[in-house]
């Protein structure tokens, strides 16, 4: 009985934002949310304690594996959806890409996607170098014109051939080059702290 | 994949326990004591008993040539040593579920003229991404034993296998009388691996490539030029999923030298104009894998759809896949072939009723059917009302997402089912469901024997009443009487495993996800269902309690997957320490992570005869 008096006063006393009186909801956790030893909120400009391609907290988390779709299947919605966008290469042609590694880059928030050749780049840095000079236009302009691209805003991530949302770094370039589906760059509280994170070498 | 009976691998009575068909009719004569595991008497036993009569043996081989289920030949080599030498000695298929419940060794110690090998590595959930890669499953050491052992062999079918380009060349060195490989949802292959199978196999009459992984790492090379230049055995070759380019004057040649070829499927390279060509050189085709079914138009200008149906009509075709990137305006097309098809795949073609309607109203005779949902309920409507000899029908989801808008519901399966009354497996996947249209579907389909229903929405109840889904898998478990496959989903109680466990007295094979409120909901499910042979969970609120009511039945089933759900260590240890015949692999997401009570992420608990693998990676605890 006491205790729960004592949590009582504890509550009244307690500095919340918010008007008095008004009760601020209990936010349940998102079903995956990461486990008791690795929960760790990413803030702005915080490092990782290793790199992490977590679920961002507040979006629809997604499951791994569900619904039960062979990633066959998914990768081949993929491909075809490709080959409707970019001209198919001739069918005799043994070379599977002979003409560049040509994948969609989109930025959340702008109005329309931009394509890249992928061979064209040596490695991360590069690469990285030559989306901040394309979508230099549509970085943060909005707020005060002054914005430049600041890199812990943004998160560059990938689809790979299982069709899964990969953090971009990870993996050795040319690995990375042969596995890449799409780029997306994610900015916003989605890619807080992802963004600057990164192993980005 | 045949579905052969599972339980070749099964040594007699000491682990079957008190399991249906209990411990066989063992011989009278009580000096005798079955010390079965040492592998054949006729080979290193040593004469500890007198040898039995040569020509009983001889007449006995020649009676058990004709049994060919497996199951009739694991009765059979219970009965006494006698039948057991003679079956081991006749039995030409070996059917192995899970390639780790017993070693090669062992097994071509017991079989002595084994032809056709079946063997089975990754559970099920590999195919979701839930088992991590380098998890095993490797042939390399079969195939190394298979060689020097049964130089005769023809056939081999490997399913969620990992196989390399030197296992492949090893296969096609070891075998002169090679005839038949299937490989099913296998990696680690490449182009190189099937290049050696084709130059080395001479007499290959099947290369079944399905929903394979295919390393595009490697270089490629042209395997289709490596088949022999005269005239070859084909009667199937299926490579829809080898997604590179290919050399297709070669396939045209090779097509054109193989009289015997019925099956041919494929990748999406090929569009309609080189179709028609490959048509034109094979017109005994039976099943047809139709590659992109778009027009890319070559020195001949683009393909008009009256000349496509032109040699669709001069065609003999019974079963239709392929679709990668159809253009619909080519549809029309197969028109010509619809009346006589069996089989019709769609489930890489985004087509909306409109599309399908026309194609789908001259398919009565259709028996196996498999679409997109993009069809709607109005798609599946027209079917039930063509196809009342649909005996499979498989809807797939174009949009694999929790949220995405999901275009069949209740209403689709209601239609089916009152159209389609010899339905015998469904796989359908949807977004809104309701008890009734799964319980009108349990009265009108009596004859089902795989029910798998995908809710893609967590936990989402009925979407009229607003309650859990219980009634309606209830339903099909009590009425369709020949079940032996169930996946459930959508919101689930206990009251859902308490009619499983009550009804499904045939299940072999159940697929739990999100589902469940207790443990209860397992206890009924291991007391309840005596035939269960594989038990898939994930992500259920099961504990080490529920985990440990299966104790006494675990030895009667081939495994028992369980990801994301309560258990710990504790319990995992508590099974492996009673249950010595079991192999019993913990994984954990993050190795790192300790956690507070040893939760476990992911186990994988099956029957061996050959104890804890030793090709295990290092996040895998064998305990």
């Amino acid at each position: 009985m006491e205790a729960a008096a004592d949590v009582e006063n504890l509550k009244a006393t307690e500095l919340r934002l918010g008007l008095p009186g008004t009760e601020e909801e209990e936010v349940a956790p998102p079903p995956s949310t990461p486990r008791a030893g690795s929960k760790r909120a990413l803030a702005a400009g915080e490092e990782a304690k290793k790199p992490v391609a977590a679920a961002p907290p507040a979006a629809k988390a997604q499951v791994v594996g569900w619904p039960p779709v062979r990633s066959y299947r998914k990768s081949c919605f993929q491909a075809s959806t490709k080959s409707k966008a970019a001209a198919a290469p001739p069918p005799q042609q043994e070379e599977a890409a002979a003409g560049g590694l040509f994948v969609k880059v989109s930025m959340d928030g702008a109005p329309y996607l931009r394509k890249i050749d992928l061979k064209m780049y040596k490695g991360y840095r590069e690469l990285r170098e030559a989306l901040e000079a394309m979508f230099l236009c549509f970085s943060g302009g909005a707020v005060d014109g002054a914005a430049a691209f600041n890199p812990s805003d943004f998160a560059v991530t990938y689809e790979d051939k299982d069709g899964d949302l990969m953090l971009v770094g990870d993996v050795p370039f040319e690995m990375f080059i042969s596995t890449c589906k799409r780029l997306r760059i994610m900015k916003g509280s989605e890619a807080r702290g992802l963004g600057g994170a990164t192993g980005v070498n | 994949m045949r579905d052969a009976e599972e339980g070749s691998e099964s040594p007699p009575s000491q682990m079957s326990g008190d399991g249906p068909g209990g411990s066989g009719g063992e011989s009278e004569s009580d000096r005798w004591m079955p010390d079965l595991r040492g592998g054949n008497g006729g080979g290193g036993g040593g004469g500890r008993w007198a040898p039995p009569d040569q020509v009983l043996e001889n007449v006995l081989e020649s009676v058990l040539e004709f049994l060919t289920a497996a199951r009739d030949r694991n009765a059979a080599s219970l009965v006494c040593r006698s039948w057991y030498r003679a079956e081991a000695q006749t039995r030409r298929e070996l059917f192995i579920g899970n390639c780790y419940a017993v070693s090669p060794r062992r097994a071509v110690e017991r079989f002595g003229g084994v032809r056709d090998v079946v063997l089975k590595g990754k559970p099920r959930f590999a195919d979701f991404s839930l088992v991590p890669y380098g998890w095993g499953a490797y042939v390399s050491p079969w195939v190394a034993a298979l060689g020097p052992a049964y130089p005769r062999l023809e056939r081999i079918c490997l399913k969620r296998m990992t196989v390399s380009n030197d296992d492949l060349a090893l296969i096609a060195k070891s075998f002169p009388l090679f005839k038949e490989l299937s490989l099913v949802c296998c990696e680690g292959f490449s182009t190189h691996g099937l290049a050696a199978i084709a130059e080395w196999c001479r007499y290959l009459r099947v290369l079944d490539l399905i929903e394979d992984y295919i390393d595009e790492e490697d270089e490629l090379v042209d395997w289709i030029s490596k088949f022999p230049e005269s005239n070859t055995s084909l009667e199937s070759l299926v490579f829809d999923c080898v997604s590179v380019p290919f050399n297709f004057e070669a396939l045209e040649a090779l097509v054109a030298r193989s009289p015997a070829l019925r099956r041919l499927r494929v990748n999406h390279h090929v569009p309609v104009e080189q179709l028609r060509s490959l048509m034109a050189k094979a017109p005994q085709l039976t099943h047809l894998g139709t590659g992109a079914f778009r027009s890319e138009p070559g020195p001949g200008g683009v393909l008009s759809v009256s000349e496509l149906a032109t040699s669709f009509a001069a065609s003999r075709l019974l079963c239709l896949s392929g679709f990668r990137d159809v253009n619909p305006e080519y549809l029309p097309a197969i028109h010509p072939v619809c009346v006589n098809l069996t089989s019709l795949n769609f489930s890489f073609a985004s087509l909306t009723a409109e599309e399908l309607i026309p194609v789908i109203r001259n398919c009565a005779r259709l028996r196996t059917f498999w679409v997109l949902d993009t069809v709607g309920d109005e798609g599946l409507r027209a079917v039930a009302e063509t196809c009342s000899d649909l005996r499979e029908l498989r809807v797939f989801p174009l949009n694999a997402t929790e949220d995405s808008e999901g275009s069949v519901s209740d209403v689709g399966l209601q239609a089916i089912s009152e159209g389609c009354h010899k339905l015998e497996l469904i796989l359908y996947f949807c977004q809104r469901m309701t008890n009734a249209a799964v319980i009108a579907m349990s009265k009108n389909c009596p004859d089902l024997v795989t029910f798998r229903l995908c809710i893609m929405g967590r936990h989402r109840p009925d979407r009229i009443t607003g309650e859990p889904m219980d009634d309606g898998f209830g339903a099909i478990v009590m009425n369709c009487k020949k079940l032996t496959r169930l996946s459930v989903s959508g919101l689930l109680t206990d009251k859902a495993f308490a009619y499983i466990g009550k009804y499904g007295k045939l299940i072999k094979t159940l697929s739990v996800a999100f589902a469940g409120n207790t443990d209860m909901s397992l206890q009924f499910v291991f007391e309840g269902c005596t035939r269960l042979q594989k038990l898939e969970v994930r992500d259920s609120p099961f504990s080490d309690k529920g985990l440990l009511s299966g104790l006494s039945y675990f030895y009667n089933m081939r495994f028992l997957w369980m990801n994301s759900c309560k258990l710990t260590m504790r319990g995992c240890r508590d099974v492996a320490q009673q249950m010595p015949d079991l192999v019993v692999e913990v994984m954990k997401d993050h190795p790192d992570d300790e956690g507070e009570m040893e939760t476990v992420d992911k186990l994988y608990l099956y029957r061996s005869l050959a104890g804890p693998r030793n090709d295990a990676p290092p996040f895998v605890n064998i305990l």
